[in-house]
């Protein structure tokens, strides 16, 4: 299959990433080479094969149910683009 | 001084053991190293004052028992360090600054060593060339046109040009092998889960591994002894006994059957390539191995799954840069729709970006099932070759990559061609299995070219051993000439 400029354009806006047309037409091309390359796995009879989903022959471990961190709330924000008090700010979403 | 520090790991070590130098000197000595090498681009960011205010404190109050006695270390950029900034080669982390250290650096320092900088490396890790880093592409010290491989470059560069006596990088799909392979130097990358994942930048969580990247097996040892270990922070973080691999090496292989995959030569391989897999049999067999031929017959399809799975697993790691809790924020954007796609649209590169929409493509509604479930099965059926082939044999030889190191610019504008770099590596990573690339030979233009050993799961002492015996007769010594200062 090929992917056309509105297909790159929808996955794009899924991405949260803005393209503009330059980009989209740049997208598709090396898109399609990439998808062109995966698509050899056509040639492959899989209906038989149990997907792999981990590599490890143990199952996830789960921890205790209880608090071991906190109170480090200066530290969260250090990094952050702007905040304001003890909050995160982002541009203004409920008009 | 020079002629200590162009000495591998181990030897100084010893050095600093005997106080022949003193952690101050060493560290100073690296320091001048790296002023004068500007022009390979390796390092993002050095922590020179306060390296030497640890190698003060080392050398006031030493203690030698340790694995890397005031031994100062620089790593990939990828690599979460407290207080100092970590920005996996990306404009999106240019400002970031951890409030953590990750465990594998945690390890590094807890044996003694310090931090000298923080290494250049291809954006996210995604790339095989190191030129697709914000902070610009490093120069490998082999040849001033040539790149470093990637995505551990700047770590494979600054290694070979004795800017630090041994590093660590990320592998992937290769991204520790294959620069190491550029740059006449020893990268493994371990067993999926030996080494702990926590603090470091994720890529594609069920293939990502960090792994040590030294000048000779001995070091290798070292480097992995020291940063590997059950973490707790880690979900997938083996829990087994720590091994002593240093202590245990051992340079008798005789018995040991190696396997030589079929599918392992593939069409238009240089014959050099060829040469040096011929020439790496004689010297195993020499040594009392025996070799076996086998066959891993889904090997031509790991790239194409790897291009599925990474990318998939990528998408959804780096959804979380959007320019509200850390990282870069675009100015533009009057909604926070819109502020996102900004945000991503600037922070991102190239590489990146173009991953990320595979990745999201795979995985959107409609089209799951015929990439990300086929992907998963073809992964399955890449996986028993490897199970099958191992029943009988104790490692295998390959070529860790189909060429030597290509010039800057030769492959960015064909992405296929650039993945095509990883046809030998990538199976590793998809299977979970522990590999090495090891220095064997030159081509004729005199760039150096690696051997690569595959072991089963968990089974690094063992081709450690079997890449300790042949280091000790291979016979090639990379020689680097000094261009750059």
């Amino acid at each position: 299959m090929s992917l056309d400029k509105e297909k790159i354009k929808h996955v794009a806006k899924l991405a949260r990433i803005s393209v503009n047309d330059a980009k989209v037409d740049s997208l598709t091309k090396d898109l399609n080479s990439i998808f062109k390359f995966i698509e050899q796995l056509n040639e492959l009879d899989t209906n038989k094969v149990e997907p792999l989903t981990s590599i490890l022959n143990q199952s996830l471990r789960s921890r205790k149910d209880e608090i071991n961190d906190g109170k480090i709330r200066e530290k969260v924000l250090k990094n952050s683009p702007k905040d304001s008090d003890e909050f995160f700010v982002v541009p203004k979403v409920v008009e | 001084m020079s002629d200590i520090i162009n000495q591998s790991l181990n030897q100084i070590i010893k050095r600093v053991k005997t106080k022949e130098i003193s952690s101050t000197d060493l560290t100073k000595a690296y320091i001048k190293n790296i002023e004068g090498a500007k022009k390979l681009n390796t390092f993002v960011t050095t922590t020179f004052d306060q390296a030497l205010d640890k190698a003060k404190q080392f050398d006031n109050k030493p203690n030698f028992d340790q694995l890397l006695p005031g031994i100062p270390l620089a790593v990939k950029d990828l690599f979460c360090t407290e207080n100092v900034k970590t920005t996996a080669g990306s404009n999106i982390l240019n400002n970031f600054v951890p409030s953590y250290e990750s465990t594998v650096t945690k390890n590094l320092w807890d044996n003694g060593s310090f931090l000298l900088g923080k290494l250049n490396c291809d954006e996210f890790a995604m790339g095989s060339s190191n030129e697709t880093s914000y902070f610009g592409n490093v120069i490998n010290p082999v040849g001033d046109q040539l790149v470093p491989g990637g995505s551990s470059g700047g770590s494979s560069s600054a290694l070979a040009a004795d800017l630090t006596p041994a590093t660590i990088g990320t592998d992937t799909g290769g991204s520790i092998r294959q620069p190491a392979s550029f740059t006449g130097t020893v990268g493994l990358k371990p067993t999926y889960g030996l080494c702990s994942r926590w603090g470091i930048v994720a890529f594609a969580s069920s293939l990502d591994q960090a792994g040590p990247m030294t000048k000779d097996i001995t070091d290798c040892a070292i480097m992995l002894e020291a940063m590997s270990g059950f973490d707790e922070k880690d979900s997938t973080s083996i829990n087994k006994k720590k091994e002593n691999y240093s202590k245990n090496l051992k340079d008798n292989i005789k018995g040991l059957k190696i396997g030589i995959p079929k599918e392992y030569r593939v069409d238009n391989m240089p014959k050099e390539i060829d040469e040096l897999w011929e020439k790496g049999k004689k010297i195993l067999k020499d040594l009392g191995a025996e070799l076996i031929d086998i066959s891993l017959p889904h090997t031509k399809y790991a790239l194409p799954t790897y291009y599925i799975v990474a990318p998939a697993e990528a998408s959804s790691n780096l959804a979380r840069y959007d320019g509200v809790r850390y990282g870069y924020r675009s100015k533009q954007g009057k909604d926070l729709i819109e502020m996102y796609e900004k945000t991503r649209s600037e922070g991102f590169g190239d590489e990146v970006k173009r991953r990320i929409l595979i990745g999201t493509y795979v995985l959107s509604s409609g089209y799951y099932d015929a990439y990300y479930l086929k992907a998963q099965k073809v992964r399955q059926l890449i996986k028993k070759d490897f199970d099958d082939s191992f029943k009988k044999i104790d490692g295998i030889l390959t070529p860790s990559t189909p060429s030597s190191a290509f010039k800057i610019g030769e492959k960015t504008n064909d992405p296929v061609s650039m993945y095509l770099n990883d046809i030998f590596t990538v199976p590793v990573n998809l299977a979970g299995l522990p590999a090495l690339s090891m220095p064997a030979g030159a081509d004729k233009q005199g760039y150096p070219l690696g051997l690569q050993l595959i072991g089963k799961a968990l089974d690094e002492q063992k081709i450690l051993n079997i890449g300790y015996a042949f280091e000790k007769n291979c016979g090639f010594k990379n020689e680097i000439k000094k261009w750059w200062s």
